[in-house]
């Protein structure tokens, strides 16, 4: 940039840039200040802090492995929906009573294109010569309410939810490709006391978990079926309502298909 | 051998000068955390910059098992995290850094707002770093649909309500985002992909090669 119009730049740009044929770049000495080299001394220095960056990034990346929910399912009415966390603020906004119903658009645009078209215009409406933020009180004040007002909002919507429920609730369940043999006589049995919670391929459903892949001994599950199981979620006593023999049945079903698809 | 490949080049396109922009400057002393601890808030912008990187590689890669279909999204994403080596780790990263970047750039922003960095002559480069911060949050928004999980589904849905409530054009906005008046579904899912993957992106390599250009042109700010 030539600046003939008495523009007056900092940092390394305090150096007149005229306009020389000569590719040589000045000598480190003419510029001021203790500077550096940016080729090959600062780059260093950058990448060393990019390594430590790194290493921490892929602690945090291999301490928390990315979430996976279950596969969407548009008929589930139960399902409270949750943005990323850098949208709370605005979800959180939009349950205030004057953000919300008739007002929903002062809410959802009023507020939010006041602030973003603030920030975006930042610099024509504080437009002073003053750097230092006290030179420049209302804009920094300005600032600060919008920076506490989304942590706020962030913290009082991520507070009331409780995301190791929300997490064990929707745990990701695998492709069924497991291959139930509907001919079995198990299930039948399967089909009239257990198919309503656990699924017509036992893949489990919102009211009970899958059976494939359980660790439990034909005797367990015969206990279960019939008493229950405590705790929670648990299960409730008398599910199964039939006979000793398809019983039997019932668990030499459960237990092949646990068999087959044991890997 | 190098400095002949070099000189090789150089006769012919003369690269020296574009060398020297790149790479030849000096950095001032009050940016140097080397010399002044407290210079590190100048690390932002470039930590910022860096995770980019690194979600434009892992968002690479991903795409190498991502299948943008309602069928067989969540099952791709789920066999990438079971199955694939290390499927786990690079969809990790695509997911943190998602996060990180958001962080990042609000560490940024906010030095940069609290120097007054953005007075003149850098009003332009500041409008130019608000509107990759607005890109960011786009890509954040259709990046989360992607997996096609109960999550992704249900905060899309949200998401799109919202668009539809902006007056006069709401619903033809709406429309335009999720491909059909009413259903998110199959279209969702392959237009969201699309602007997560090209038109979003492209516009922001075009809006970081503005940001670093006007930041080669005018030099970083100067000390308080």
């Amino acid at each position: 940039m030539h600046k003939g119009k008495g523009m007056k730049f900092v940092g390394d740009s305090r150096v007149s840039a005229e306009r020389r044929m000569s590719q040589i770049p000045k000598d480190y000495s003419e510029y001021p200040g203790r500077t550096e080299a940016f080729w090959p001394n600062f780059l260093l220095k950058e990448w060393l802090v990019g390594a430590v960056f790194l290493v921490g990034f892929l602690c945090l990346t291999l301490a928390h492995p990315s979430p996976l929910e279950g596969v969407a399912d548009p008929t589930n009415a139960s399902y409270i929906p949750l943005p990323d966390w850098y949208f709370l603020f605005l979800y959180e906004l939009l349950k205030y009573e004057f953000a919300s119903g008739d007002y929903v658009l002062l809410g959802m645009m009023g507020i939010p294109g006041l602030a973003f078209g603030a920030l975006l215009l930042a610099p024509f409406l504080d437009n002073g010569p003053g750097r230092r933020p006290h030179q420049r009180p209302i804009a920094v004040i300005m600032m600060l309410l919008a920076l506490a007002s989304a942590v706020w909002l962030t913290y009082s919507s991520a507070s009331h939810v409780d995301w190791e429920t929300r997490a064990e609730m929707n745990k990701p369940v695998p492709p069924s490709e497991v291959s139930i043999d509907t001919a079995d006589p198990g299930y039948a049995v399967f089909e009239a006391n257990c198919m309503s919670c656990h699924g017509d391929a036992l893949q489990g459903g919102a009211a009970g978990p899958s059976l494939i892949g359980i660790d439990r001994t034909a005797e367990d599950i015969a206990t279960i079926a019939k008493e229950g199981l405590e705790g929670d979620p648990g299960m409730p006593a008398g599910m199964f309502k039939g006979t000793d023999e398809e019983l039997e049945q019932l668990v030499q079903f459960i237990m092949t298909v646990n068999e087959e698809n044991a890997e | 051998m190098l400095q002949k490949i070099y000189d090789w080049i150089d006769e012919r396109i003369d690269i020296t000068p574009i060398w020297r922009d790149i790479a030849d400057h000096e950095v001032p002393e009050h940016v140097n955390p080397a010399h002044h601890f407290s210079a590190f808030v100048y690390c932002f912008g470039g930590l910022t910059f860096f995770v980019v990187v690194i979600q434009i590689l892992s968002g690479m890669f991903l795409t190498m098992y991502y299948v943008p279909d309602i069928e067989n999204a969540w099952k791709s994403v789920y066999y990438l995290q079971t199955e694939v080596a290390h499927g786990q780790i690079v969809r990790g990263m695509h997911h943190w850094g998602a996060s990180v970047v958001i962080v990042m750039l609000l560490l940024h922003t906010l030095r940069v707002f609290f120097q007054g960095a953005y007075k003149k002559p850098r009003e332009l480069n500041w409008m130019v770093g608000v509107l990759i911060f607005f890109i960011m949050l786009g890509l954040g928004f259709t990046g989360y649909l992607l997996p096609w999980d109960n999550k992704a589904f249900f905060a899309t849905q949200v998401g799109l309500e919202m668009a539809q409530q902006v007056p006069f054009i709401g619903d033809e906005l709406k429309t335009l985002l999720a491909g059909h008046e009413e259903i998110v579904g199959a279209q969702t899912l392959t237009r969201f992909f699309a602007i997560h993957v090209f038109f979003l992106p492209a516009a922001l390599f075009a809006l970081m090669a503005v940001h670093f250009i006007l930041i080669r042109r005018q030099g970083i700010s100067g000390p308080l």
